[in-house]
């Protein structure tokens, strides 16, 4: 007998394509017929379509599509047109933000104009797809969840690259566009900055950061291994608990004395992921606006050990030398 | 129509995963390593080998056998010689057996023509012997001023050349791929990094760290002493640099980060090893020598010897250590050949030349109007 499994499904339930409620209140309709594509049916649902741009979605293309363009085209020149060197070094080039001699002003489009402005056409695309999830969770009668944790995400981008830069009053102080680059930056930024370690914000990013990861995989675990009793339906066992959900919170008050019900862990998830960014957010903007050195900052306020100096007494040689370079 | 889309992405995704699994693969090292332990326990202080990479190191870096001595009575070979302007006031057995040797460590396949006119030996006819002359005078002032880096091992010829004319791992000031023609970075406008340069072991940060730090003097030192904003000027993008040049001297010296610094605290000379005092030295050193010596011979080279923007070759960590802590794994050749170990001669005055290097580096500094709001 056929067996129906939640992630790789060898079953496909196939019904008339639905085209979804009906859409009020504007101009735009969902577009396309829907269709099924088996392969798509293998990994989640295998219906394929309606889709609703919307306004806010062609426009949030066409600025993510010009960001894009001045990104890959910048890329592009920066090894003189050629093909096979953008190919082979695509990891490595970056559009870079202006010197820091430029301060907050406008520079020449070569000397960073152009990171302003596929900054400037990125968050435009950005902010315009988050409105558009905000009203399509509207249109749908649904809660606005997705759009408000999608927001924690944005403000850690526009903290990084706008926010932050902007009280430290330098364009400078932002994130290169770019594979590599953006890395070697972020390290370069914790270098610079006394260790990013020390920042208690960091701290808490991570803790939400690895917690997701962890409230993830136990609740997911949850679901698939009380699937064969029906567990993943999981808004039917919310109204109505059945032996599915008895059998996973028993499981978890067995284990570890207490359980999430089957609404709040997803609570659990949604804070834990938006606290990720949210707190991170918060660690870089205090990053050079308040905060200069985080190492001295921890050992200042005693969360810094002290270890033994195993090598003796060791002196900054430039002391009795002359300038330090 | 649908299993041929289902075979088609199947296919795509087996090569792919393939060739990315190589591809990662092919960054990784083999077991086993040799952790040795070179801070307090938990700090991760530590120098990692891989034995099958140090077997090769070794062989690699071999001291060759020295000549025996020979007499330091008899006739001076500045006496004996014409135009022996550095080495005059050994005996001509020692000076013999140091032309010799010097044949051996620098260009054993080409022999004496190769800084020698063999028809006359003591004319000054070959750019080689000028370049050479020179050389003997910066090896004598790094052992006789230098020992707060060299310290009583010292260094000879055949420490960087290994039988080689040229030394490997030189270095030239390099402006980056040839101008771009398009209109979007204009020329002067490049950032010096964000390209696949082995000088920082392939990250995308500053392809060229040398210029700013070891021909002109740049600060290196990025991190600031308060833990309050106020006093540190330095910007991301001067950390990026130092960071370019710190990647340089690990792959150069084969260790990585914690043998000088504890990575909590980089620039925390308290927290940090005796080998950063020395390696503090080495840069002052360095910068000595690429300014006293090795661009003072500007002139002195012909065309094909200098770099892209006619500048003269340079020297940098790995021109000696070749990815070795200590070069030639600190074995010294110097006790064989003290004749190597006085006083330099000062800087020729007919081979000097002088400019500023120009480095993209220049512009990463907070300037007036970029002043961060405190």
């Amino acid at each position: 007998m056929a067996e129906y499994q939640n992630l790789f499904t060898r079953v496909q339930v196939r019904g008339p394509v639905y085209a979804g409620v009906p859409v009020t209140g504007t101009s735009w309709t969902r577009s396309g017929k829907p269709f099924y594509i088996h392969l798509f049916g293998v990994l989640g649902d295998a219906q394929v379509g309606p889709l609703y741009l919307g306004i806010t979605g062609v426009a949030s293309l066409i600025c993510g599509f010009i960001a894009f363009e001045i990104i890959g085209l910048n890329m592009w020149a920066s090894v003189d047109w050629s093909p096979v060197q953008f190919a082979r070094q695509l990891f490595w080039l970056a559009l870079e933000p202006p010197p820091p001699s430029y301060g907050l002003r406008l520079p020449p489009l070569a000397q960073g104009g152009w990171w302003l402005m596929a900054g400037f056409f990125l968050t435009a695309s950005i902010l315009l797809w988050w409105t558009r999830v905000y009203l399509r969770a509207r249109a749908l009668g649904m809660g606005t969840h997705v759009a408000w944790a999608f927001a924690a995400a944005i403000w850690l981008y526009l903290v990084l690259g706008f926010i932050r830069p902007v009280l430290m009053g330098s364009w400078s102080e932002a994130v290169p566009f770019g594979i590599f680059p953006h890395l070697d930056w972020t390290a370069a930024f914790s270098l610079r900055y006394g260790n990013l370690f020390y920042n208690p914000f960091h701290m808490l990013s991570i803790v939400f950061l690895y917690g997701s990861t962890l409230l993830f995989a136990m609740h997911g675990a949850t679901v698939l291994a009380i699937s064969r009793f029906g567990g993943e339906r999981e808004l039917e066992q919310i109204i109505d608990r059945g032996t599915a959900f008895e059998r996973g919170t028993l499981f978890w008050r067995w284990t570890m004395g207490w359980a999430a019900t089957a609404e709040s862990i997803h609570r659990w998830a949604w804070w834990f992921a938006v606290l990720c960014p949210l707190t991170g957010g918060i660690g870089i903007l205090l990053t050079g606006t308040v905060v200069d050195n985080w190492y001295l900052w921890g050992e200042k306020h005693g969360i810094a050990a002290h270890y033994p100096a195993v090598w003796g007494t060791v002196t900054d040689p430039s002391l009795s030398q002359g300038a330090a370079k | 129509m649908i299993s041929g889309v289902k075979l088609g992405l199947g296919l795509v995704g087996a090569v792919g995963a393939t060739l990315l699994g190589i591809a990662m693969l092919s960054q990784f090292q083999a077991p086993s390593l040799e952790i040795v332990q070179r801070g307090y326990r938990g700090t991760a202080m530590q120098v990692n080998y891989n034995e099958k990479q140090l077997a090769s190191y070794l062989a690699e870096n071999k001291v060759p056998a020295s000549l025996p001595q020979a007499p330091a009575a008899g006739p001076k070979a500045g006496a004996v010689y014409k135009n022996v302007q550095v080495l005059g006031d050994l005996s001509v057995g020692q000076f013999t057996r140091l032309m010799v040797s010097i044949t051996s460590w620098v260009s054993p396949k080409q022999g004496c023509a190769y800084c020698h006119n063999t028809a006359n030996m003591a004319e000054d006819s070959l750019y080689t012997k000028i370049v050479s002359r020179r050389m003997f005078q910066m090896t004598q002032h790094i052992n006789a001023d230098w020992q707060p880096h060299v310290q009583g091992t010292g260094v000879t010829c055949y420490t960087c050349h290994r039988g080689n004319p040229v030394p490997n791992n030189i270095w030239f000031n390099d402006p980056g791929p040839r101008s771009p023609s398009g209109g979007m970075i204009s020329a002067g406008a490049s950032t010096g990094q964000n390209l696949a340069a082995a000088s920082t072991r392939y990250a995308s940060l500053p392809y060229d760290p040398f210029t700013p730090f070891l021909e002109g003097d740049h600060s290196i030192r990025v991190q600031g002493d308060e833990a309050l904003p106020g006093s540190n000027r330095h910007s991301i993008k001067e950390a990026e640099w130092t960071f370019s040049l710190m990647n340089y001297f690990g792959n150069s010296l084969g260790v990585n980060c914690t043998y000088c610094h504890n990575s909590r605290a980089f620039s925390d000379w308290s927290q940090s090893t005796p080998a950063k005092v020395t390696a503090w030295h080495g840069i002052q050193m360095t910068r000595d020598l690429n300014g006293d010596y090795l661009k003072q011979l500007a002139n002195a080279w012909p065309v094909n010897r200098l770099g892209p923007t006619g500048d003269s070759p340079k020297l940098a960590c790995a021109t000696c250590h070749q990815g070795v802590y200590k070069p030639l794994y600190g074995v010294s050749m110097l006790k064989d050949f003290p004749e190597l170990a006085r006083p330099g001669a000062a800087g020729l005055a007919y081979l000097n030349a002088s400019w500023t290097p120009a480095s993209p580096m220049d512009q990463e500094k907070v300037g007036e109007q970029g002043k961060p709001s405190n």
